[in-house]
């Protein structure tokens, strides 16, 4: 919170330095700050503040405001599904989001990519100090839209502060648990010779909107990240298909190419990919030849891949169609016997390549 | 995209590649020099497609292959001094040195930084004063004018904390030295389109006289190699050798000439040793003695700092088109992108590589062991 207008601090007019003076006033801190201070993450007032402004107001639920040292949840069925994902982008806010909206759609869709249903978020917070508290309500209140959307709640929470330049601005940890579905269950394992390779949406927004508003990059057209909640669109796969739906993944770091990868290793079989058919956005495209990388290594964080029975993928299609986050939804590839372990696309000349994972990052070409 | 997909058309490659094996009257030898070429030829299985026609080589145009080892091992030196910010073009963080890469040095706590632009790194050293930035000036002529700039602008601006490393290399002298060895198989070239957008062609006519061979600027697209090939085929059944231009929307006789005389008032041509190849006379660009306080070897003393290349790879043989990629017995066994041996299996432009990367799949034809 900034002071009322916005006036300057005055020097007193006695000539006493403000240190001096404050340092009559230690150890409460005079007046509001606008920044994290180290004091956030003491314990003491200043924490409760934090929690009691910022964060209660935003997640309150029965759950949370019991304050107690743990949650106590109740989770339907004899299996739960758990993941945890930790949120680490640099900038913080970029072209399409901010890092509030990773850290709920991340979770949350690795969840849904497991056939579940997501119920309850624990959220972590790092804080640095000198983080805007502006910036960390923008980043709350993204939080709060997405795990809405999502249908989660946030039953936990921790909060720390350490000193500036030990951190990025801010880390964010979340924990997700959810119901499973006993009559859907996709799995990595899952894939089988003619199924039908799918992808929700255009490819590599999220990673060339991150990497131009890292580097300052400006391109024509604007990328913006693509950061979605997939929950909807898992829900109507599995209500359209059902177990036709083999396999699932959110192709996040290392794009579609390493999704598929794990999946063709996993279930043991090949990956025919067509070249055409990829749904890579001409912007996208435009950066990638630029910077020297290939899109479909590139992150995304709101599409999903999905595996899916031959038989049923115009319905698969039709269903991920229903949603404005699967409008775009193509057939890229065809599962197949033949090379197992390995991912080949065919180029638009014919021939075909393999699409290996990646030894590391991907890193841009000099020329 | 405008640009691109015209030069990525099917249909229009199709057509080419039924010219070019109804031209071709025996098998024909052809070396590609620029590593973005191999990378396009590679990536889209050009090869396949030409398979009984022409035998493509690829040549030694990977600016990150061809960086010698000693080099490398003078930027990690660079690197790990506390006082440097070292900058890189991103694909020479990856390239093994004797022990250690950029990466690596990164983490051990050296300043690593990746630049898009020479320039971007003399910013850094504006905005640090305190710190000494150097540049890793790597490349072939294509990035000799931005790198000269760098340090045309540093002495415009009296900035004292930036230096360069250079290991500057020129293509007319590796396609001398390929020719003049005893085994060359190779009976055409396709010259590099971005380094002749810089340099012009001029200097590959005397190449293509007196050796008798043809040379065709080519392009960077499936298109533009297909068309540079069929080219370059048609002037060896025709029995021509002449210096041809396929990549006439970027290429002009003459180049770019005030990048040209830029690159000549920063440097000069030097004996410049290549990694696997050797030292080639003549063949590389180092700073004039005028900007010798620009000059990071100078600057922080690097002449003690000698390494020679290790014996097992054949990074040497491939570059000059003696044996392909996957000949070597250490191709895919103790050398792979992850733990590579050689610079050619480092960047996604290196032969070895591109090989890995896009055509592990033909066991059979490539003699891979499965």
């Amino acid at each position: 919170m900034t002071k009322a207008g916005g006036a300057p601090v005055q020097e007193p007019a006695d000539g006493v330095s403000r240190i001096a003076s404050a340092g009559l006033t230690c150890p409460v801190p005079a007046g509001e700050a606008d920044r994290v201070l180290l004091g956030h993450g003491s314990g003491g007032k200043l924490s409760a503040a934090l929690l009691r402004e910022r964060f209660l107001p935003r997640f309150g639920n029965d759950v949370l405001e019991e304050l107690g040292d743990a949650a106590v949840v109740n989770v339907p069925g004899d299996e739960i599904a758990v993941s945890t994902d930790s949120f680490v982008v640099s900038p913080l806010e970029f072209p399409g989001g901010n890092i509030g909206h990773l850290a709920v759609h991340g979770t949350v869709n690795d969840l849904a990519m497991m056939g579940a249903e997501p119920l309850y978020l624990t959220a972590g917070f790092i804080l640095e100090e000198g983080l805007p508290l502006a910036l960390l309500d923008r980043v709350l209140d993204a939080m709060k839209e997405s795990a809405r959307e999502a249908g989660v709640i946030v039953v936990t929470g921790d909060t720390k502060v350490v000193e500036r330049g030990k951190a990025d601005g801010m880390f964010i940890n979340t924990t997700g648990i959810g119901q499973l579905d006993p009559d859907f269950r996709p799995g990595p394992t899952r894939a089988r010779d003619g199924d039908a390779v799918i992808v929700s949406g255009p490819i590599g927004r999220h990673g060339v909107a991150i990497m131009a508003a890292r580097e300052d990059l400006r391109f024509e057209v604007e990328v913006r990240s693509d950061t979605a909640c997939l929950v909807p669109l898992v829900q109507a796969l599995s209500a359209a298909c059902g177990p036709a739906i083999r396999s699932l993944r959110d192709p996040t770091r290392g794009g579609v190419a390493s999704a598929l990868n794990e999946i063709a290793a996993s279930s043991g079989v090949g990956i025919r990919l067509e070249e055409g058919s990829l749904p890579v956005p001409g912007p996208v495209r435009a950066a990638c030849e630029m910077l020297g990388l290939d899109p479909l290594y590139v992150a995304n964080e709101g599409i999903l891949v999905a595996i899916v029975a031959q038989e049923e993928a115009m319905s698969a299609l039709q269903a991920l169609h229903s949603h404005p986050i699967g409008a775009s939804a193509v057939r890229i590839g065809t599962v197949t016997a033949e090379r197992p372990g390995l991912v080949l696309l065919r180029t638009g000349l014919g021939p075909s390549r393999v699409v290996d994972m990646l030894p590391g990052d991907q890193l841009p070409r000099i020329c | 995209m405008k640009y691109l997909s015209e030069y990525r058309d099917p249909v229009l490659a199709r057509s080419l590649v039924d010219r070019i094996l109804g031209t071709a009257t025996r098998p024909r030898v052809l070396m590609e020099v620029c590593g973005g070429q191999t990378h396009t030829i590679v990536r889209q299985g050009l090869q396949e497609l030409l398979k009984d026609a022409v035998d493509m080589i690829h040549g030694p145009g990977c600016p990150v292959c061809v960086t010698p080892l000693e080099q490398i091992d003078r930027a990690l030196h660079l690197a790990s001094r506390p006082e440097v910010i070292f900058t890189s073009f991103g694909d020479m963080l990856r390239v093994p040195g004797s022990d250690a890469d950029l990466l690596q040095i990164r983490a051990r706590g050296g300043e690593v930084r990746v630049v898009y632009s020479p320039l971007d790194a003399l910013e850094i050293a504006r905005a640090h004063p305190d710190r000494e930035v150097v540049f890793f000036a790597v490349g072939f002529e294509t990035t000799a004018p931005a790198n000269a700039m760098s340090v045309w602008r540093a002495r415009e601006l009296g900035v004292t904390n930036f230096s360069v490393l250079v290991s500057h290399v020129t293509v007319p002298p590796a396609i001398r030295a390929i020719l003049d060895a005893p085994d060359n198989r190779v009976e055409a070239f396709l010259a590099a389109g971005h380094v002749c957008t810089v340099m012009g062609w001029r200097e590959y006519e005397p190449l293509a006289d007196e050796y008798a061979v043809p040379i065709v600027v080519t392009g960077f697209e499936p298109v533009d190699i297909l068309e540079g090939i069929y080219m370059a085929v048609r002037q060896l059944e025709e029995g021509r050798a002449e210096v041809e231009n396929q990549y006439a929307r970027s290429v002009r006789r003459s180049g770019n000439e005030p990048a040209q005389e830029l690159v000549a008032r920063v440097f000069q041509l030097v004996d410049r040793a290549w990694r696997g190849i050797g030292e080639i006379p003549s063949s590389g660009l180092g700073l004039r003695e005028e900007f010798s306080q620009f000059d990071a070897e100078k600057k922080f003393d690097l002449g003690s700092i000698r390494t020679s290349e290790p014996e097992e790879c054949m990074a040497g043989d491939v570059l000059r088109g003696r044996i392909k990629p996957f000949e070597c017995p250490e191709f895919g066994a103790a050398c792979t992108p992850e733990r590579p041996l050689g610079a050619p299996m480092v960047s996604s432009e290196g032969a070895c590589a591109a090989y890995y990367n896009y055509a592990r799949f033909q066991p059979e034809e490539a003699g891979e062991p499965a």
